[in-house]
């Protein structure tokens, strides 16, 4: 139970970390951030229910009014947004990307991971974002779909980066991967 | 690290938490149906009242927190205009900074410690499927205290970078961060065993024993 807590707790300090670091502004006021590569680090490297739970956690502290997301922002008028599918996506995306990293057991794990960070965190998010988008500021599926996907590269490129990193930390610390052991 | 919390004490200070939180899923609730834009522009001026009632100081902190949305309200106005939804577009855009502008509020008048109680209270039925109730408060103490940690981490390994390599920086520099995020990971876990831990099963401290 210990170890579950600590894990959870610090991969959403990580996650609310790399909100901060490096940031870079956009006219549009959502910054681009590494903030999603630790909602999918948290889903490949802790599994489906620990990586679900890690963002969980940082989206509840972030509603609760704790400045830790992308530009400091934070506060319950997040949940009113119209981006605010692209957030309380998170734990859905973490769960997805875990979940195929521990069906997948056999396969490469840079590849695994990084079609996982892909289908979770871009196709899933997405998709919770455009319901988002949609609930919240009436806007066409459609065209919501269509304007998101100007972000779509970068969630690409992260979602290769957190391949890589899983696979580095799985070669530094053999059976360190919650997601491919079975406790 | 700071909350967004606002200092400046005003009437809405003084109001329970749990009321307010009540009055913003009302408020959210009357905005749904409403579709004439001039009812949503008077939602609106009704909430920039409450921010004014608070103050000239506290009104302008509250602005400030509204400009990054503003900028995705603007482009979400023109997509409107450019579909040839005006009217639409009005509505959309002063529902959004009403309701936000709203639980903003909530936000900003009141304390840290009184959402999380109501967190914890919200999370109280958790434990039939096996969340020591302690568990979640101690799961966001470790995240408000670990995320400077990661931060001052991050900005170390950058600097190490700097000082060895011409090249930039690269996301090579998350591998060893995550692996301090693992490594302490495993600290606390064992450091929280070896005082009793949290789950009340095991009972070391007699605290725990009297609770279950």
């Amino acid at each position: 139970m210990e170890r579950q807590v600590a894990y959870i707790a610090l991969f959403a300090a990580l996650i609310a970390a790399l909100g901060f670091v490096p940031p870079i502004p956009t006219p549009i006021g959502v910054p681009i951030t590494a903030q999603t590569l630790g909602v999918m680090l948290a889903g490949t490297i802790l599994g489906s229910k620990r990586g679900a739970l890690a963002s969980l956690l940082i989206v509840v502290i972030a509603l609760a009014g704790l400045p830790v997301l992308s530009g400091g922002r934070g506060g319950l008028g997040v949940l009113f947004g119209p981006t605010a599918g692209f957030l309380v996506g998170w734990p859905l995306a973490s769960y997805v990307t875990g979940l195929i990293v521990e069906k997948s057991r056999a396969g490469n794990l840079f590849l695994v991971s990084s079609l996982a960070a892909i289908i979770g965190c871009v196709i899933v998010l997405y998709a919770c974002g455009v319901v988002g988008l949609k609930v919240n500021a009436n806007v066409d599926m459609m065209h919501g779909l269509k304007g998101s996907l100007i972000y779509v590269p970068g969630d690409i490129v992260k979602a290769i980066v957190a391949g890589f990193v899983t696979q580095q930390i799985a070669k530094a610390r053999p059976g360190i991967l919650l997601s491919r052991t079975s406790s | 690290m700071l909350s967004l919390t606002v200092e400046t004490k005003s009437w809405m200070h003084r109001w329970p938490v749990e009321t307010k939180l009540l009055l913003v899923c009302l408020f959210s609730l009357l905005m749904v149906p409403v579709n004439d834009w001039r009812l949503a522009l008077f939602g609106l001026i009704a909430v920039a009242l409450l921010y004014a009632s608070a103050g000239w100081a506290f009104a302008k902190i509250g602005l400030v927190r509204l400009r990054p949305l503003s900028y995705l309200v603007a482009l979400l106005f023109l997509y409107f205009v450019l579909t040839a939804r005006l009217e639409e577009g009005l509505l959309v855009s002063f529902k959004l900074f009403a309701t936000i502008g709203f639980a903003n509020l909530v936000t900003m008048t009141s304390r840290l410690d009184d959402l999380m109680a109501v967190v914890e209270w919200l999370a109280k039925p958790l434990r039939f499927f096996g969340l020591p109730p302690r568990a979640l408060s101690f799961a966001m103490g470790l995240v408000v205290r670990f995320t400077p940690l990661f931060l001052q981490k991050s900005e170390l390994l950058h600097q190490a970078w700097r000082a060895r390599s011409p090249k930039k920086s690269s996301a090579r520099l998350l591998v060893p961060l995550a692996l301090n995020v693992l490594d302490d990971a495993d600290h606390v876990a064992e450091a929280l065993r070896a005082r009793g831990g949290i789950g009340s099963h095991k009972g070391a401290q007699p605290t725990n024993k009297n609770k279950s």
